[in-house]
This record gives C-alpha cells, sequence and structure tokens, in this order.
C-alpha cells in the first residue's frame, strides 16, 4: 500500500514541480510581498513589515473607485447575461429553421478579439467630430439629448461598460445552455403536456431544476470572470482607467505594478489578495446555495 | 369511457427528403375498445403501435380518421384537453421530485372550476400511492426506487387525475424479467380496481396474452387480427398472425393440399374436405401432435428436452421452415430416443392451413 502511494507520487511529481514554481511560489511571494513596506524588485529590499499596504491600498481613492465599478459590473451583468442568455437559447432551442445560422451568430462574439470589439463599440458610442454614434443618433432621431457615452458622465460610461461586458461574456453562455436545453429528456414534456401543465409551470417547475447544475456553473464562473474584468475597459476607455474613473480592480492592480504610475508590487500584492478574498467569499457563498438548490443526480 | 378509432391513419414523411413518398406508420385502423377493458397492443418493433398510442393520446395528429372517446371526438383536441393518463417506456418521472411531488404534479396543474385544495390533492395523492402500493416511499425521489417503483410511480401519476382513458407504452420493457411477471399481474389487478379503459404498447405475446381481454395483433401499421388472446391464438387469421403468438412458435411446414388431402412430403396427414388444391403453409402448434407409432407424419428426431412437467420434442423435417420442429408432449410419454425417427399424429384443432401466396388462412 506504501509503495503504491510512493509510486502515485511520483507520477505527480512533474505536475507538482511545474505548479509548485509557478503557482505556489509566486502565490506565496504575493502573499509576503503584502506585508512588507515599500518593497523594490531591483533591489531586493523593504523598509519594514506590518499591515500598512493594505491600510495604504484601503484608503488608496482610486482603489475604491475600482472596488466600487467592479462590484457595479458584477452585480448588473452576472444576472442580466445569465438571464439574457436563457432567455436567448431557449428562443433557440424552440425554432427549426434558421436555428444553425442564429447560433452562429450569437456564437461570434467569442471569437472576435476584444480590441476588435471595443472598436465597434466606439462606432457606436464614441463621440467624433463627424458623428455623435449611433447610439445618439438614435436617441436624437427619437427626440433625446445626446450623452457622450465614453467621455462623459459616470452612469454612461458604466452603462457602456455594463452592455460591453454582457455582450461579450453573452456567447459562452448561451452555448452552455443550449447544451443544457436539449440534454432534458423530451418525455418529461411530453409527460407534462398530457397533464396540461401551463407552459409557465413547465419552465419552473421542470426546465429551470433540470438545467439548474448548469445556471448555477455559469453564475459562479461568471462572477469570478467579471471581478477579474480589465480589458473590456481598456478597450473602452483606453489605458488611462484611473482618470476616466473607470478601472478595475484588475486595473488597479495592474497600473501599481506597471502603469504610469506604477512601481509599488507591494501595493499591487495587497491589492490581489484582496481581490482574491473577495472572490473566494463570494464563490463560497455561490457553492452554499447551491448546495441547497441545485438538483442533484439529473 | 369507450374508445373508437375510425379509418385511423398516420402517414409520415420520409426521412430521406429526396424520396417523395410517404411511410405509412398506420393504415385504416378501425377498432371499438369497449368501456373498462384492457386491450394489449402487439406487433414487432416498428409495425405503429406506439404510433396508434400517440394518436389516442393526442401526441400526434392523424392523417386521416378520427378518434372517438365516448360520444366525443377528440381528433383535433390538444393531449391535454382529452384526459388521458400515459406512462411512457421509460416512465419519466421529474427527477428532482419526490415520489409524492411526481404523483401530485397532474393535480396541481387544475385550473379554473376543477382547482383542488391542498387537502384534496395530499388525499387523492395517496389513494393513487396506496393503489400501486408504494404509499411508504412518499419521500424518496426517482433516483432511489428500483425499476419496478419507479414504474409504479409512473401508473400512479398517470391515474391520480382519474383519466378517462389509461395508454401505457411498453409499460414492462424496462424490468426484469421476474419483476416483469410480477408487475403484468400488478397492472391487470390495478386495471380491475379502477375499471378505466386501458391500452397497452408490446411486442411480447406473452405479456399481451397473460393480462389484456383484447389483443390487436399488428404489422407494418396494419391491423392482422383483434380478439380475445385465447381466440387469436387457436384461431389465427394468417400466418404472421400464427407465428407471432405462442411460444415454443408454431411450426410451419411448406405443404400442399391435393385432392381434399393435406400433404407434408410424401405424407398425408389430414383430410381437408373444403379446402382447394394448392400449394399452402402448414402450420402445427407445439403442442398439436400425439406420438403414435401409426401416425400420418414421420420426422428426423434429434433429441429431447425433459421440463419435468412436459418433455419437449425436438425433431427435423426437409419441409420445415423453423430452425427445428418442438412438439411438447405429456411427461409420460416414453420415446426412444435411440430411433432416427419418430410418427406424430396431428390435432387438427392444433393445424392450420394457409395460402402459400397471401398467406392468409385457408379453411378447411
Amino acid at each position: 500500500m506504501k509503495k503504491n502511494n510512493l509510486k502515485g507520487w511520483l507520477y505527480l511529481l512533474p505536475a507538482i514541480i511545474f505548479l509548485g514554481i509557478f503557482m505556489i511560489y509566486p502565490l506565496i511571494d504575493v502573499l509576503i510581498y503584502s506585508f512588507e513596506e515599500g518593497y523594490n524588485f531591483a533591489s531586493q529590499t523593504h523598509n519594514g513589515t506590518g499591515w500598512y499596504n493594505y491600510s495604504y491600498v484601503l484608503h488608496d481613492t482610486y482603489f475604491l473607485q475600482a472596488l466600487k465599478n467592479t462590484f457595479i459590473l458584477v452585480i448588473i451583468t452576472v444576472p442580466l447575461s445569465t438571464g439574457t442568455a436563457l432567455l436567448i437559447a431557449m428562443a433557440l432551442s424552440s425554432i427549426k429553421k434558421l436555428r444553425e445560422l442564429f447560433q452562429t451568430v450569437f456564437f461570434l462574439p467569442y471569437v472576435t478579439n476584444t480590441l476588435a470589439v471595443g472598436l465597434v463599440f466606439m462606432i457606436l458610442f464614441k463621440k467624433t467630430a463627424y458623428s455623435d454614434g449611433m447610439v445618439n443618433l438614435l436617441i436624437n432621431f427619437f427626440g433625446g439629448e445626446s450623452v457622450d457615452f465614453i467621455d462623459g458622465p459616470y452612469w454612461a460610461k458604466m452603462l457602456v461598460l455594463c452592455i460591453y461586458t454582457v455582450w461579450i461574456v453573452m456567447p459562452f453562455k448561451i452555448l452552455i445552455l443550449t447544451g443544457a436545453l436539449a440534454s432534458v429528456k423530451d418525455d418529461l414534456y411530453k409527460a407534462a403536456k398530457i397533464d396540461s401543465t401551463p407552459k409557465w409551470r413547465v419552465f419552473t417547475r421542470i426546465t429551470l431544476p433540470m438545467i439548474s447544475p448548469m445556471i448555477f456553473y455559469l453564475v459562479i464562473t461568471g462572477f469570478i470572470g467579471a471581478f477579474k474584468a480589465y480589458s473590456d475597459a481598456v478597450a473602452l476607455f483606453g489605458t488611462d482607467l484611473n482618470a476616466a474613473q473607470m478601472n478595475t480592480l484588475v486595473g488597479y492592480i495592474y497600473d501599481m505594478l506597471y502603469g504610469s504610475s506604477g512601481g509599488y508590487p507591494s501595493y499591487a500584492s495587497a491589492a490581489a489578495l484582496i481581490l482574491f478574498c473577495i472572490v473566494l467569499t463570494i464563490t463560497c457563498i455561490n457553492l452554499m446555495v447551491s448546495k441547497k438548490s441545485v438538483v442533484k443526480g439529473v | 369511457m369507450k374508445v373508437v378509432l375510425d379509418k385511423l391513419t398516420k402517414r409520415f414523411p420520409n426521412r430521406n427528403k429526396k424520396i417523395k413518398t410517404e411511410v405509412t406508420a398506420v393504415d385504416n385502423f378501425c377498432f371499438e375498445i369497449p368501456d373498462g377493458t384492457l386491450v394489449g397492443l402487439l406487433g414487432p418493433s416498428g409495425c405503429g403501435k406506439s404510433t396508434t398510442l400517440n394518436l389516442i393520446s393526442g401526441l400526434e395528429k392523424p392523417t386521416e380518421g378520427r378518434v372517438f372517446f365516448g360520444d366525443t371526438d377528440v381528433t383535433d383536441m390538444a393531449p391535454e384537453d382529452r384526459g388521458v393518463g400515459l406512462v411512457f417506456q421509460n416512465y419519466a418521472l421529474y427527477p428532482h421530485l419526490t415520489v409524492q411531488q411526481n404523483i401530485m404534479f397532474p393535480l396541481q396543474n387544475f385550473r379554473g372550476e376543477r382547482k383542488l385544495t391542498k387537502e384534496v390533492m395530499l388525499e387523492k395523492t395517496l389513494e393513487a400511492a396506496k393503489l400501486v402500493q408504494i404509499d411508504g416511499l412518499m419521500e424518496r425521489k426517482p433516483n432511489e426506487l428500483s425499476g419496478g417503483q419507479q414504474q409504479r410511480v409512473a401508473i400512479a401519476r398517470a391515474l391520480v387525475k382519474a383519466p378517462k382513458v389509461l395508454l401505457l407504452d411498453e409499460p414492462l420493457s424496462n424490468l426484469d424479467a421476474r419483476l416483469r411477471l410480477q408487475t403484468r399481474e400488478e397492472i391487470r389487478r390495478i386495471q380491475r380496481e379502477t375499471k378505466v379503459t386501458t391500452i397497452f404498447v408490446t411486442h411480447d405475446q406473452e405479456e399481451a396474452m397473460s393480462i389484456s381481454d383484447l389483443i390487436v395483433v399488428m404489422k407494418d401499421g396494419r391491423v392482422h387480427q383483434i380478439g380475445k388472446p385465447q381466440e387469436v391464438y387457436d384461431d389465427p387469421a394468417n400466418l404472421f398472425v400464427a407465428k407471432f403468438l405462442g411460444t415454443p412458435p408454431i411450426n410451419v411446414f411448406k405443404g400442399r393440399v391435393k385432392k381434399h388431402m393435406i400433404y407434408i412430403g410424401d405424407n398425408a396427414i389430414l383430410k381437408a374436405e373444403k379446402a382447394e388444391d394448392g400449394d399452402v403453409y402448414v402450420g402445427i402448434r407445439p403442442e398439436g401432435f400425439i406420438p403414435d407409432e401409426k401416425g400420418e407424419l414421420e420426422v428426423s428426431l434429434k433429441g429431447l428436452e425433459v421440463m419435468g412437467r412436459d418433455t419437449t420434442i425436438v425433431s427435423d423435417h426437409k419441409d420445415c421452415e423453423n430452425v427445428e420442429i418442438r412438439s411438447i408432449v405429456s411427461a409420460e410419454t416414453r420415446i426412444d430416443t435411440a430411433a432416427g425417427s419418430i410418427r406424430f399424429k396431428v390435432k387438427p384443432a392444433k393445424t392450420h392451413i394457409f395460402d402459400a401466396e397471401s398467406g392468409e388462412r385457408i379453411y378447411y
């Protein structure tokens, strides 16, 4: 038995070595940096240890802005994208004609480059010398006043960022949910039909419970993904996110490391650990909720 | 509630779209199912029996013909308005609901005047569960039940709303042999107790024969014979029906009628006063052979299978269509296995002749 154990570990060794060097060691390092005040990469020195980095980060207005932005983004986009994806997936499952065409259309954002998508959004939303952007044209058409979505008020910029995020994460969710819907046995729907079950009840009592494992999977990965948002904001508002009030947590960490005001690995590490704790907490809550409500053994 | 099928026909477009011809799944099905009977739709797979069931339930719309429940024409009614209970082949229980919730599900769908209070629903649920004897398992989920128990839950769910007609699609095919025997008796008992008109589909002739009041033998969408099981067995309308019913199957020989005698090979086995001369198939039931030294039919003996209660004589004849001839005789019969051949007398009631071309029964 013991010999077998040893053999098992031997087989695992290559993977463990790589994980150790590229994941576990850096993780521990980040933890250490976050407690070392004013750590310097070049000289490998620091001024002392303690909670100072955390205190600094938590009092930094840019960090608080990024925290607020990220939370708004998470709270709006995750439910919205999952819900809309479910609606689209249901619609896709219920049509026969042109289904494949629509599936391809809905999947396109997934294979499109983030920055290219950003460009398209510029055309839609950005004010230039020649035009106010497509969306503003529409608003004008219905008698509204132009809004500067890219350099304008905070809510307008947030709106664009949310629409962008929802749009970009949707294809994957649609894909997963169409698969989940297709895996629900047709006999269950037939049985429900024979028993004259109203459509809404079929949805809430049969469809939803049957695909609940997939929905929770999407919510959990959706939360994690939204907390890690960064490139979307860059694609829309450029690299100076702090100035645009549109920074995210990951953006803040990046700026602290490499940005124009960068070079503070200690602050970056502290911010990264705060992000880690937030994601961990939310994921744990999610798992706890899902244990109670997800249907097992389907 | 009696069920009347009037010239019911269902044609499906061909899968291969290049072929314009349609596939006829059910062809001109006329049948009146008396109130409170248990009817078995019997036939090989692909014969249209499940389609017939779906036409009755309303899950499929007939191409032609009408379906009546009592005097009401339900052909254009949606399945949910017909008031049928349907038990699916794989039960189609809702996996996330408990047994109780599964059975109660149809009741919770009642709207308007039929809407029930929670107490009445629970009462009816318990009643249905007791009927199928699963009232001790109410809190279980379907995946915690055995196949037989799941089957019972499915039947209870179909019965709880007091359907006019109960439909069962291959109800026993997912059960093991022992459970199958038990469950078919159970279905019979439940049907007797509820007196609901029940139609079930099966490809197992033994199943259909053992519990049905009436059986309908189908092949290629056409009804070949309808009748009480024993009548259909004793008096098959054609070669297909004769071959399909009975285990071991009927022994079929190539034969002919000449001068009012039925011949197998050179042996004239029976008189046939009314039959015309010509080639025929001769079908003899396994129980239709009597070993007799002066018997008319001589076959080469291959062996004996002793069952205790009776004995199967396995033999061979050059004109036999089956792999071997199996004849069942009583266990007391002494048979000399060393002899190369054996002679039989045949019982006229157990011997049928069929037209060699059409397979239709010839009465002699």
